[in-house]
């Protein structure tokens, strides 16, 4: 019996950008009336595979199938053409116009250049009843939801001969009830015989809504399973890279001693919409506290919440047991605290400014323009840094984009050290840093909380966050779901915390 | 508050503004409800309609164009010269203008967009530089003399005894007419409005980018070389002094008229209603005698104040909803 070719097929998708190899090997089948998923931690491919599949880049090596069709889309809009269309996180449509221009912008039906409104009006309706939806077409765009507006994207997507929908990560913002609309409308199309390839970071949503998982790693594809046969803690050790049976041999390293002190900083209750569900959360003097969580989970989101970049739409934060605000990055540095973000490049930084510029940066903005470092302070505080840190550099002066990735990181570190802070929250500290220079950091860590600074560390390597903490707070779903310490401190253990899911000890 | 009405509020209170400052000059002033008065409003902001209009057109896309005054002055003064002193026919002339207004244009648009430079400095730029052709051209004012020229001055087109549109006028109805149809019911005009709002988006809607944005600056220069022949026949003179500042009443005018300045969002109606504004005032100042003409800009100024702040007021209220 000849089976019919699946609806898209990708055999050896390989990309690779100067330096890295994004994609190597890649296949993705996705069958008509199904919704695939498509996942993997940071760096896996997602959106390369994604961007390849759009004719955002041309693939280097690989074919893809439309239906058995060889098919090398060159842009969005040629693979639009194919059948294939994409949704993305961020919508991607005007909030100032209406919905049903929306709908129709660059394929309005019309003689001549001009524009057929009634006709536009009409099509927009069409359009939206085949996802069940009823708005007022003439209203503006932007006076609708996040939730509505991507099923405008949806539906405008919808409207050309679409095959096959990509959504990418379009649940990112949406609150549980308008995720589960979104979920209705994608069954209602599965069942129509569209290929959905479903992005998300969200487990319970695979789980919920998928038909087959694809997982990819590091640009290379671990495997497709069928969602029903995949279990929740082996789909996590996947998208991790670790065997469940290998992984019970890592344990606390430096989990000695369990932290009994009054909290440094206390969280009751933060929250923000689309980010974070309410938490509490002690940070206690001279512990390191590990962050763990899959993509997604609200780790970073927290982090962001209490260095106030972004603010909380409740909760309390108390630091020695009495209430401050850290409504700002501003108080939060006065208050002690201090931040690495994970983006080094945009939120770290100061590309062209030289190595003491960056270093200083944060201890002159504390102490105000009015009271500036002298040169001598600078020279000193940068010496002094660059000694004990092992930056490698030039000189002081040379500009800090010229580093390398481990020592920009020193320098960030430098940069905060030099305020003195009670608590250093450090949001992927080794992220893109060679092996060496991660041991550096490691041990940097350790010594401050030694010294006893405090420590709120972030990362998404599993191991590297058993290492090192004294104790581990699981995040999942942006909520609190497991903390443990000392000997219970161990990979297998936070990895099935990670997973979350009913499966406890298979 | 509904959307759709949420959405015309701009133009509701401008189109208000408009009725009062109508309304009361009409009531102070004698003979100021006339269709001489009305007709001469039109008359009397050909040019800057004209411009406005353009101008219109090129903030619906996100951009702005500072060169407008300058083509006004150029074109003046090079149809004036090339007419008068050169013996060249006059609709040659004029062809001739228009066709340096529209390449201008084109070309200051293509600059922007392949070379990914603000709109302010590359037709900042493009000011200077017809300013400056125009004062080469001549310092001086010429005089129009020339029989087909001085007929088209002179020609208007009756509404009765007292009340005429001159031809500057019927231009200028002509391109409100074109302005609002090229806006809002051909696919050039909503493309700029959706290039306006994300250029991203637009891209990613497989919208054409490069030809929507250069062929409005090229649309805008047309209509500048427009205002310029306007002007010079409404004045009975060619001046390379013609136009200087128009570019800012024009954007004035827009805004006034509910058009978003960042892009986006806006429509020509409202434009016609911010020129209404700015002739009723003027007209009104001119009435009373007593008031310096220096009040028009005053009052405008403090308008414009009032239309920003309550576009950034609905702005925040619509997030709201």
């Amino acid at each position: 019996m000849s089976q019919p070719p699946p609806l898209l097929a990708l055999r050896g998708i390989g990309k690779k950008f100067p330096g890295v190899t994004a994609l190597a090997g890649v296949d993705l089948t996705v069958l008509a009336g199904e919704i695939h998923a498509l996942l993997g931690e940071n760096g896996a491919g997602k959106s390369t595979l994604i961007k390849v599949l759009t004719g955002v880049y041309p693939a280097d090596a690989g074919e893809i199938r439309l239906k058995g069709e060889l098919v090398r889309p060159a842009s969005p809009k040629e693979a639009e053409q194919c059948g294939i269309s994409t949704v993305y996180q961020e919508v991607n449509l005007v909030t100032s116009l209406s919905i049903a221009e929306n709908l129709c912008l660059g394929r309005q039906p019309g003689k001549g250049g001009f524009v057929n409104w009634p006709a536009v009006r009409r099509h927009a309706r069409t359009a939206l009843a085949r996802l069940g939806l009823e708005l007022d077409v003439d209203a503006e765009l932007g006076s609708l939801s996040v939730a509505l507006q991507q099923m405008v994207a949806i539906a405008r997507a919808l409207d050309l001969k679409a095959r096959l929908l990509i959504l990418d990560e379009p649940t990112a913002s949406l609150d549980e009830k308008e995720v589960g609309d979104l979920f209705a409308i994608m069954r209602r199309l599965r069942g129509e015989g569209l290929g959905i390839v479903f992005v998300t970071h969200f487990l319970d949503q695979v789980y919920a809504v998928s038909d087959r998982i694809t997982v990819l790693r590091n640009g290379a594809l671990v495997g497709e399973y069928l969602t029903a046969e995949l279990p929740r803690l082996a789909l996590v050790g996947k998208m991790l890279g670790r065997d469940i049976a290998e992984a019970t041999h890592a344990t606390g390293g430096t989990a000695t001693q369990t932290p009994t002190g009054a909290p440094l900083l206390a969280a009751r209750g933060l929250s923000r919409q689309g980010a974070l569900h309410p938490l509490d959360l002690e940070i206690r003097q001279g512990e390191i506290l590990g962050l763990a969580g899959l993509l997604g989970s609200g780790r970073t989101e927290t982090a962001r919440l209490l260095f106030g970049i972004d603010q909380r739409d409740s909760g309390e934060l108390t630091r020695d047991g009495k209430s401050v605000g850290l409504h700002s990055p501003r108080e939060a540095i006065a208050a002690g605290l201090a931040f690495c973000s994970e983006d080094r490049k945009h939120e770290g930084i100061l590309p062209n400014l030289s190595v003491r510029e960056n270093l200083i940066v944060a201890l002159q903005a504390r102490q105000g323009a009015t009271r500036p470092l002298s040169r001598a302070e600078q020279d000193k505080l940068c010496d002094h840094y660059i000694r004990a840190l092992r930056i490698k550099t030039a000189s002081p002066e040379t500009p800090i984009k010229n580093l390398s990735g481990g020592n920009q990181q020193k320098v960030l570190l430098a940069r905060w050290l030099a305020t003195r802070p009670a608590l250093i929250i450090l949001d992927e500290p080794t992220r893109g840093i060679d092996i060496g220079a991660k041991a550096e950091i490691e041990a940097l860590v350790a010594q401050l909380c030694a010294d006893g600074v405090s420590v709120l560390f972030i990362s998404s390597e599993l191991d590297e966050i058993v290492r090192n903490s004294t104790r581990v707070v699981v995040l999942r779903e942006r909520r609190h779901a497991a903390e443990f310490t000392g000997t219970d401190l161990n990979a297998p253990r936070v990895m099935q915390a990670m997973a979350g899911g009913h499966q406890a000890h298979d | 508050m509904k959307p759709a009405l949420q959405r015309r509020l701009p133009l509701i209170v401008t189109a208000a503004v408009l009725a009062v400052l109508y309304v009361a000059a009409g009531l102070n002033y004698d003979h100021f409800f006339s269709l001489g008065v009305a007709a001469d409003l039109f008359t009397d902001n050909a040019a800057l309609g004209i411009a406005a209009t353009g101008m219109t057109l090129v903030i619906f896309s996100g951009g702005i164009d500072l060169s407008v005054g300058a083509v006004v002055g150029f074109t003046s003064i090079l149809v004036a010269t090339l007419v008068e002193k050169k013996g060249v026919p006059p609709v040659l002339a004029a062809a001739l203008a228009l066709g340096v207004g529209t390449v201008l244009g084109a070309g200051m648009g293509a600059l922007i967009h392949y070379f990914r430079q603000p709109a302010f400095l590359i037709t900042l730029a493009g000011m200077f530089l017809m300013r400056g052709s125009a004062y080469w051209i001549s310092t001086d004012p010429t005089g129009l003399s020339h029989p087909a020229l001085t007929k088209l001055t002179l020609w208007d087109w009756p509404l009765g005894e007292t009340a005429a549109l001159k031809l500057s006028a019927v231009v200028l109805l002509a391109v409100l007419v074109a302005g609002g149809v090229i806006g809002h019911f051909t696919r050039f005009g909503r493309n700029l409005l959706a290039l306006g709002g994300s250029e991203q988006s637009a891209l990613l809607m497989g919208l054409p980018v490069a030809s929507t944005r250069i062929g409005v600056y090229a649309l805008n220069g047309f209509f500048a070389s427009l205002a310029g022949l306007a002007l010079m026949l409404n004045s009975g003179s060619g001046n390379p002094r013609d136009g200087i500042g128009l570019e800012l009443d024009a954007i004035a005018s827009v805004v006034i008229g509910g058009t978003l300045l960042t892009g986006g969002r806006g429509n020509i109606l409202g434009t016609l209603l911010g020129l209404l504004i700015f002739g009723v005032i003027q007209s009104a100042i001119r009435f009373d005698g007593r008031l310096d003409p220096a009040w028009t800009r005053i009052i405008i100024g403090a308008l414009l104040l009032g239309f920003i702040l309550l576009q950034r007021l609905l702005g925040r209220l619509g997030r709201r909803a």
